[in-house]
């Protein structure tokens, strides 16, 4: 297992260094002078060129991408044109918003998802099973934008059951620690806001979860679906199991492997891919971050944001190959 | 959801000033009606939050590193600039400055200054500061000359200090309360433009402390103080009342500016309560909010214009007749009651009647919408069985121009009914742009949003001579008339406003008759607020103070 986590790190370099590589060729394929970009047309030509000496755009390319791959390795992450802060510091706060909000969608995701299949599976053809697969199919075509606008007009103007916007009720403002405010109102045992926090992430949660939950209840079907034709589970039910230990106990371990991979994948999409729901439901996240940057051409930060989005989906594949090898130990010696 | 518990204390203590106002409101009397609908307080509530819900993120809080409105909507309450537009018109008013007054030939500005007032840092404001604010804006050599690119400085005063093109000279202290402004050329907008939020007075030891970084602690002397920690970026800005603000505390104890991107999204959580104000509305929305007697609608008086503009250089457009005859077949009240949900109102002049030299005695004159009569002129104009020609239409909406295609498309079919068969044409927005600026349409959809309320930032900007060189024609239809001209150039260079007031209307008249473009709509967008929210009274220029805004409990 460990030669196995070696060995998959070794394969992350080659992939990080080819994101680095296209991330800087397209900034650099954008055409203008990057410092009249970030000084404005005003600028005086003194400024202009102490500014291209700082950013050492008079270097040939090969020497700009070592000193940009220096950087990164430092953590600096460059300093937007928009708001002049370090990207690093500024990042996080969105970074965190939208993780917290990937995490509750796929949790949402994944006990609706993969119970739904498992049911649809066990009483197959019977009408859940239809029914189960019909919102599946609906789930996964359904426009994240009606779903979040629809959800809103029912829970919120209607039944008035829940907030429509924000991570928090702004007049009792929740204080952050780590950023993940779920986390925080623990950690400060503010049970108040803890409550405030859940009702408000149970809208968006449900908007951005539904395709993947649609993906994985459909995934673990199928996946259960073979595995409950083969001979141990026969063997199961035969010494007298209880059906439901069957099911959950033999049958999820086997059928779970490729599930896992899907919800990997769609994690990674989660976090990239939430913009409409950040956007619906006000969410300070990061793909609103990102799109407001390209809305004000504030490079550095389109830049540095989708090296980090990046980064974390390559990271997330690397978590999910691990405990892939840890449900199907077969896989490391492939 | 949440509301705040308040002790005993407080209760009785906002009891106490309940019964005092109403009890001053009975002896006033019925002299002092109180109107319902304006939303002026019955009966002023002091404290509570309101929650200003808008559509985007403001991008820095240095009011003088803006451009753009979710910028100033915030800075507007922390700072204060020398003068200030009333609150319900684009007219000046005192604010850091008490009093001023200009030379004879309008090149010397004297401003007396307001006494006694702080900076939230609770340094001391006065002739210093505002010449430090000037010269951190206007020099490019100063220490402090950072955070951004100062772009209003250039737009109001065309250049920075010593380059060439500078309006102004100087800026000098005379005494403590007394600062004055040393102008190259005179400037008659000058007073209209220093009431802009782009030069709102900062603290100076703010500056020098937070250098580059100043927008992320802006500290100023406004009814409402930035809070350190309270921007929560893309999600939320929380103002606290600044208690020993000069015109007196403010009323409610604290502002929260909170983004919400989706239209609907934002009128869904102002329905739910969980926001109290917001901007940015459909305008089809807006009966929705009429019908809900929780909510008040309001209208932001319109600073803009949306215009079809014809190029009169290109034949046939050179022939004022043709031009008529087209301004005759533009159905001014049809589009706006069609596109804009009749949030707005059929145009006469590029000028709207929002803004002073606004000549209202023309709109009797304008040219009605007659098919007949505009056949009739056409004829006389020698194209009696009309002629083809191009008509563009912008690719992106805006405010003056929701739906420029549907627009452009209504447009066609009136002129087709006259014989004058168009072609729609479109391209991507920073084409357009550029090559109508370069004259290089036939007839073209655009418009104008105003920015410091004078009638200069209009009529000079979009139908002088000066600006009708291409490639960087702002005034399009690059018209060219000298007695326009000279109007013109002499208002913007009287100091005298009833003067300027004549000249403009003067003006307008001309180019009515010449009809270089068809301005056809002033836009007026809609916002809406929980009924509880009073004194609210939205302005033209985007941005409003909100020290006399008032939540009832």
């Amino acid at each position: 297992m460990f030669s196995y986590i070696i060995r998959r790190l070794l394969h992350l370099i080659p992939v990080l260094i080819g994101m680095s590589l296209v991330v800087f060729a397209i900034i650099h394929a954008i055409p203008g002078d990057p410092a009249l970009m970030i000084l404005g047309e005003h600028a005086t030509p003194g400024a202009l060129e102490a500014l291209r000496a700082k950013l050492h755009l008079n270097e040939p390319l090969y020497q700009q991408y070592f000193y940009y791959m220096l950087d990164i390795l430092q953590g600096d992450l460059g300093e937007s044109l928009r708001t002049k802060q370090a990207i690093s510091l500024e990042i996080g706060a969105y970074l965190t918003a939208t993780i917290e909000l990937a995490i509750a969608a796929l949790i949402f995701a994944i006990v609706v998802g993969v119970n739904a299949g498992i049911i649809a599976a066990w009483k197959r053809a019977s009408w859940f099973d239809y029914i189960a697969m019909l919102v599946a199919l609906v789930g996964v075509s359904m426009p994240v934008f009606w779903l979040g606008l629809m959800e809103q007009w029912v829970f919120v103007d209607k039944l008035d059951l829940l907030p429509s916007t924000g991570r928090f009720n702004p007049r009792e403002p929740v204080d952050g620690i780590t950023g993940f405010y779920v986390l925080d109102t623990i950690l400060s045992g503010n049970w108040a806001g803890l409550k405030d926090v859940v009702l408000h992430l149970i809208l968006p949660s449900i908007a951005l979860g539904t395709i993947p939950m649609a993906i994985i209840a459909r995934m673990t079907r199928s996946s259960m679906l073979e595995v409950m034709k083969s001979d141990y589970i026969r063997t199961a039910r035969a010494k007298g199991l209880r059906e439901f230990w069957v099911i959950y106990k033999h049958a999820l371990r086997n059928a779970f492997a490729p599930v896992l991979t899907v919800i990997g994948l769609q994690l990674g999409s989660l976090l990239g891919g939430a913009i409409l729901t950040e956007t619906i439901f006000g969410w300070p996240g990061v793909g609103r971050y990102i799109n407001d940057a390209i809305a004000f051409r504030d490079y550095p930060v389109v830049q540095s944001g989708v090296l980090v989005i990046a980064f974390l989906f390559v990271m997330i594949n690397l978590v999910v190959d691990i405990l892939y090898a840890y449900i199907d130990p077969r896989i490391q010696y492939k | 959801m949440g509301h705040r518990k308040y002790g005993r204390k407080t209760m009785a203590i906002l009891s106490a000033i309940l019964l005092t106002t109403s009890l001053g409101l009975v002896a006033c009397g019925s002299g002092d009606k109180v109107k319902e609908t304006t939303g002026k307080p019955a009966q002023e509530q002091k404290g509570g939050t309101l929650l200003f819900a808008r559509g985007g993120d403001s991008t820095t809080l240095d009011p003088q590193n803006s451009t753009e409105g979710e910028t100033t909507r915030v800075t507007d309450n922390i700072f204060d600039t020398l003068v200030q537009y009333k609150k319900d018109s684009t007219e000046v008013e005192p604010a850091l400055a008490t009093q001023w007054e200009s030379s004879p030939d309008g090149k010397i500005w004297t401003f007396t200054l307001r006494e006694n007032v702080k900076f939230h840092d609770g340094t001391e404001f006065d002739a210093n500061s505002v010449k430090f604010n000037f010269d951190r804006m206007l020099d490019k050599s100063n220490e402090y000359h950072v955070g951004g690119n100062f772009d209003y400085v250039i737009s109001q005063f065309t250049a920075f200090k010593g380059e060439p093109g500078a309006v102004i000279k100087e800026v000098k202290v005379l005494d403590k309360n007394k600062i004055q402004f040393i102008l190259n050329v005179p400037q008659a907008p000058f007073l209209a433009n220093i009431a802009m939020p782009f030069f709102a007075i900062e603290s100076p030891e703010a500056i020098k402390k937070h250098k580059d970084k100043i927008g992320q602690h802006p500290v100023g002397t406004g009814p409402y103080k930035f809070v350190e920690g309270g921007w929560k970026p893309n999600d939320t800005i929380t103002l606290e009342k600044n208690k020993e603000y000069w015109k007196g505390e403010p009323i409610l104890d604290k502002i929260i500016f909170k983004v919400i991107p989706d239209n609907t999204a934002r009128l869904t959580a102002l329905k739910s309560g969980e926001v109290d104000l917001i901007d940015g509305m459909n305008p089809s929305d807006a009966a929705i909010v009429e019908s809900d007697k929780n909510l008040t609608l309001y209208e932001r008086p319109s600073m803009n214009v949306g215009y079809l503009s014809f190029n009169t250089e290109k034949k046939p457009f050179d022939n004022p007749k043709v031009r008529q005859a087209l301004a005759m077949a533009v159905d001014k009240r049809g589009l706006v009651d069609a596109f804009f949900a009749k949030r707005g109102q059929p145009a006469t002049n590029a000028l709207p009647p929002s803004i002073w030299g606004y000549n209202k005695e023309l709109e009797a004159k304008d040219y009605k919408y007659d098919l007949e009569k505009a056949k009739q002129l056409l004829a006389e104009a020698g194209y009696p069985n009309g002629f083809e020609t191009d008509l563009w239409a912008m690719p992106v909406s805006r405010p003056y121009m929701p739906q420029p295609q549907k627009i452009a498309e209504s447009i066609q079919a009136d002129f087709a009914k006259i014989g004058v068969k168009t072609k729609l044409v479109s391209m991507e927005w920073g084409t357009y742009l550029k090559k109508t600026k370069n004259g290089e349409h036939t007839m073209a959809l655009l418009g104008w949003t105003g920015d410091n309320g004078d009638p200069d930032n209009f009529l000079y900007v979009l139908l002088d001579k000066d600006n009708a060189k291409p490639p960087a024609a702002q005034n399009i239809s690059l018209y060219k008339n000298e007695k326009v001209h000279e109007l013109l150039i002499k208002a913007q260079t009287t100091p005298d406003q009833k003067v300027r007031e004549d000249l403009y209307k003067q003006a307008q008249e001309i180019i009515l008759n010449d009809a270089p473009m068809v301005p056809f709509v002033h836009s007026t967008p809609v916002l809406a607020s929980s009924s509880k929210v009073k004194g609210y009274v939205p302005h033209a220029t985007g941005s409003e103070k909100l020290n006399d805004v008032s939540i009832e409990k």
